[in-house]
């Protein structure tokens, strides 16, 4: 499997403040499952800011699908941004937008035509078990139902990575369960999985998932996985994982 | 769904990604009073701008020729021969001795009803219209024959009466016009600071767009929409209460019975220029709109 994600001795700093991020080195295999964790405050929110394009390092190398991202020009970021699926630490559902809008917002913002965006925002909104909420404002959606939202509206564009802020955080176990199986469907599709959680009886429900652990600012035990990948992938990986 | 049908929908849908009531709110009466302060101002300055060529179109060609004689006798004869040598003159198409009659009651308001017992020496006066060419050159050539008949005969060109007026209209058009500029500047700045307003207050779905792949372009759009729409609303309601004012200030000057004032009139192609303005309040908004919003988005990722 090709790396589609490859950091190299990335640092990032906000203003004149110590490093968030240091001398961050890893690779992902296309097609992987990862899981990031660490304490909070240990840079994971900023290091998925970097993998989705929301924020330009200060220092090193990205390189998305084989393209250096912190060189590219900044009109070209739209076309990256639309293979990468997102899903937000706090949602960010777009509040006058029903929950149909809302997950049909990649699609349409794609440019896809409107008689072809219904079949799968309802395929989506089914999917995520809210077919009878298509119209319902965020505002008046649980915290969890709005999670479900935003990872359908994350995922309906067939990203070809997908990242997931705390994913579970605001949902009972047995949702978990439920969103992290939609992930790895969705990972057996060929996307690229990596969520941020503390959740570490999670993590191990995924088999051949790996970690990347962080520590202020710095991978901790990049070599670690939460458990020994299947053989294929681990063949195919080799060292990457990082 | 009709294909007509869908594109409706399609657009509808896309541009429900900002929401209705806040980019709105007081945009379109805003640009309605600047619309109507706009067309006042260009309709006055195209009024004046009128009134001065239409007064300089008439007065270029004429001239009055006073016969300053106190006799009376001698100033009629005088006026009879100067009458035949002007009608014979080359430079003159028409020449008419303004009767008494009318002299008295331009002068009766200022000098009473005695001045005309016979005391009093009133000047006779002959309206002259010089054939069309150089008007100057020609009341020279007519001032060395009259002065050769006469000393007592003098040339007043009529355009020389009006000079100040002519141009104390013409600065008040250009300042009219100088108005309407101003205005337009001011509409750009209220749309500047509308369109930055409507960028910082949906930031959050600005950032959740450009997250997804929008790019600036796609969300300018949505701003230049909204705001050309306001502009398009407010434009037309001051646009219409301003030719509303603009017909019936025409009535009230038609009804003053003043030639000068009655010379303030459109020509139609002033009612096009401003037929045109609302139309360009739309394209300034819109354009301005667009330019804000891709200079903010210009600086962030």
């Amino acid at each position: 499997m090709s790396a589609i994600v490859q950091f190299e001795n990335v640092g990032l700093r906000y203003g004149l403040d110590r490093e968030t991020l240091s001398d961050v080195s890893f690779s992902l295999a296309s097609g992987g499952f990862y899981f990031l964790t660490g304490a909070s405050g240990a840079g994971k929110t900023s290091l998925l800011k970097l993998l989705y394009l929301a924020q330009r390092p200060s220092r090193g190398v990205i390189r998305l699908f084989g393209e250096d991202v912190v060189t590219l020009p900044r009109k070209r970021l739209p076309g990256f941004r639309r293979r990468i699926g997102v899903v937000f630490q706090d949602f960010r559902l777009v509040p006058h937008l029903s929950a149909y809008d809302n997950i049909a917002l990649p699609l349409r913002v794609a440019g896809m035509k409107e008689d072809e965006v219904d079949a799968p925002v309802a395929e989506m909104l089914n999917w995520v078990g809210l077919g009878d909420r298509g119209d319902a404002r965020p505002a008046t959606l649980s915290g969890g139902e709005q999670q479900r939202v935003a990872i359908a509206r994350a995922v309906i564009g067939r990203p070809e990575i997908l990242v997931a802020d705390e994913p579970t955080g605001n949902v009972d176990a047995d949702m978990a369960r439920r969103l992290l199986t939609l992930f790895e469907a969705l990972n057996r599709l060929g996307t690229t999985v990596v969520v941020a959680t503390h959740d570490l009886p999670l993590m191990a429900q995924v088999s051949g998932a790996q970690m990347m652990k962080l520590d202020k600012g710095r991978l901790a035990d990049p070599t670690g996985t939460l458990r020994y990948p299947p053989r294929a992938r681990a063949d195919q990986d080799g060292g990457e994982s990082g | 769904m009709s294909g007509r049908a869908e594109r409706k929908a399609a657009i509808a849908a896309r541009h429900r990604l900002l929401p209705g009531g806040r980019v709105a709110g007081p945009m379109p009466w805003i640009i309605a009073i600047m619309m109507f302060v706009t067309v006042l101002a260009a309709a006055a300055g195209l009024g004046l701008g009128a009134a001065v060529q239409s007064m300089r179109a008439d007065l270029a060609g004429r001239a009055s020729v006073q016969v300053v004689e106190a006799d009376a006798q001698t100033r009629a004869a005088l006026a009879a021969q100067t009458l035949r040598m002007l009608r014979a003159a080359p430079e003159v198409r028409t020449a008419d001795p303004v009767p008494s009659a009318v002299l008295a009651d331009q002068l009766r308001p200022w000098l009473g009803e005695e001045a005309f017992n016979g005391d009093l020496p009133v000047p006779a006066l002959i309206d002259v219209m010089l054939t069309p060419g150089d008007a100057g050159a020609k009341v020279d050539r007519l001032r060395q024959r009259l002065a050769a008949l006469s000393s007592k005969l003098r040339v007043d060109p009529h355009a020389a009466f009006l000079t100040p007026l002519a141009g104390l209209l013409s600065a008040l058009g250009l300042l009219a016009l100088g108005a309407v500029l101003l205005m337009m500047l001011a509409t750009a700045a209220v749309v500047v600071l509308a369109a930055r307003g409507a960028h910082d207050s949906h930031r959050g779905t600005i950032d959740v767009l450009h997250l997804m792949g929008s790019t600036d372009v796609q969300i300018a759009r949505l701003f230049q929409r909204r705001i050309g729409l306001d502009a398009l609303m407010g434009g037309a309601l001051g646009f219409s209460f301003g030719i509303f004012v603009i017909l019936l200030i025409g009535l009230q000057l038609g009804a003053t019975g003043s030639e000068l004032l009655a010379a303030i009139t459109l020509p139609w192609q002033g009612w096009l220029i401003l037929a045109a303005l609302p139309v360009a309040g739309v394209l300034l908004a819109t354009l301005t709109a667009r330019w804000t919003v891709l200079r903010a988005l210009g600086r962030t990722l």
